[in-house]
């Protein structure tokens, strides 16, 4: 076993110290060292995107990126969305929309579109699709997921 | 844990790194850059670099510039969906956020960087066969030393390079297009964001009277590294670019110079297909590009 490393990550506005092995994988840590169970885990090798994370405000896959490559840096997960009393609008779309069916994909599809939907609040539908292709739902129904972030676009755009 | 025990190296400055690699690229280290297809190998444990040396905390490493000659020149931590969204590579090399595109997702290229995916040499990857088409040079470095080598050195073959243990890829330079040029990059993989089962980068120029004066074609997805279409363009160069031309230009390399393999997404024949259609498409599109 290589040395332990020390790392400052903050994680949904709070400043963790922990210590490290090179090896433990940025979900991992999320799971297991800060007892975040929200990101899920499905691949581990960076194809089916259930454990995506904003990293510095950008998706980012938590199963090939090193939890020591986050030190210094700032993470938010699904539990930065909100609570099950005062959900996001994304997550409240999903609600009403039935867009988690069994729910496993859930978590990385909300990061992606919650990043997605501020970089382009008007999307086609068509850009909706590309904008999850590197989601896999296993349910084998997008179109549920595809109606919610369409309704979470709209209620946005009222909102503002 | 997935990944086999390694120590790591976090260094600040390009010196550091070059010094920490020269230590250490011997005896089974490896740099990492945006890691997402290093890590997938550590994951499955196809990959046990004993040492990994981190470019991430470089920030001399992350640049675009655009070069006086109509060029640019990128540094090689340069994240992939920066270099995909660049005005500046937009203008000077389309072809580039053409290809980026197919290459697997945003999520992925928000990490990815541009140095890592050439030096990874991928045969089903996008960059490559642009490098290969656009004549990139690479920027090696090593603690003693620099060197330039251009495209056709630097990828050796699956997954291999010329980069020696102790060198780092620091900065990659693209070739200005020249007068009345066009490019063209299409492909086909079985899903979005999937490795492609055959796909082309193509460069044409015209001269002042339409006629073919130089290009270079680059296949992948058909060999261990990019192939370069040379009987297809041997008989386009000095003539007028017609459909029947193209299309039995074309010809010439898919019935001579390619080999592709079998395997469970595509048989043979169908990459042999796929090659003679895509490629009939590009070189119309480079065309068409070049002449406006």
């Amino acid at each position: 076993m290589s040395d332990l490393i020390d790392i400052k990550v903050t994680v949904n506005g709070t400043l963790y110290e922990r210590s490290v092995e090179p090896r433990m994988l940025l979900s991992d840590f999320i799971r297991f060292e800060l007892g975040l169970g929200g990101t899920h885990v499905g691949c581990e090798h960076g194809v089916c995107g259930t454990c995506t994370i904003l990293f510095d405000g950008k998706p980012q896959r938590s199963c090939i990126t090193f939890a020591v490559q986050a030190d210094g840096h700032t993470i938010e997960t699904v539990e930065s969305l909100g609570t099950p009393d005062k959900m996001s609008v994304l997550q409240q779309a999903f609600q009403e929309k039935h867009g988690a069916q069994c729910g496993f994909c859930t978590p990385g599809i909300l990061m992606t579109m919650t990043a997605f939907l501020k970089d382009n609040p008007h999307p086609t539908e068509e850009e909706i699709r590309e904008g999850i292709d590197g989601n896999l739902c296993r349910c084998t129904g997008y179109q549920n997921i595809i109606e919610a972030v369409k309704l979470a676009a709209d209620n946005m755009a009222s909102k503002s | 844990m997935k990944p086999a025990s390694f120590e790591y190296y976090a260094p600040r400055s390009l010196s550091e790194a070059l010094e920490q690699i020269s230590q250490v690229g011997d005896d089974g280290g490896k740099i990492l850059a945006g890691g997402q297809s290093l890590v997938p190998a550590m994951n499955f444990r196809m990959a046990q670099p004993t040492a990994l040396v981190d470019l991430n905390r470089i920030s001399e490493l992350f640049y675009i510039n655009p070069t006086d000659s109509g060029g640019l020149m990128i540094g090689a931590m340069t994240r992939d969906r920066v270099v995909e969204l660049d005005e500046n590579v937009k203008l000077r090399a389309p072809m580039i956020p053409e290809c980026l595109h197919w290459m697997a997702h945003p999520t992925i290229r928000n990490r990815g960087t541009f140095g890592g995916a050439l030096a990874h040499s991928d045969p089903a990857g996008q960059l490559p066969v642009v490098a290969a088409a656009l004549q990139f040079n690479f920027k090696l470095q090593s603690k003693k030393a620099e060197r330039w080598v251009n495209a056709d050195e630097f990828f050796v073959s699956v997954y291999t390079t010329c980069l020696e243990a102790d060198e780092i890829l620091t900065a990659i330079e693209v070739p200005a297009l020249g007068k009345h040029s066009g490019t063209s990059f299409q492909q086909v993989s079985r899903q979005s964001g999937e490795s492609a089962l055959v796909g082309i980068a193509t460069l044409i120029s015209l001269d002042e009277a339409g006629k073919i004066k130089d290009g270079r074609i680059a296949y992948m997805g058909v060999a261990e590294k990019p192939v370069m279409a040379s009987a297809a363009m041997d008989m386009l160069m000095g003539n007028k670019p017609s459909d029947e031309l193209i299309a039995d230009a074309i010809k010439a390399t898919v019935s001579s110079e390619l080999d592709p393999g079998a395997d469970i997404h595509a048989s043979v024949e169908y990459r042999l297909h796929l090659a003679q259609a895509l490629g009939v498409k590009a070189v119309k599109e480079a065309v068409a590009r070049a002449a406006k």
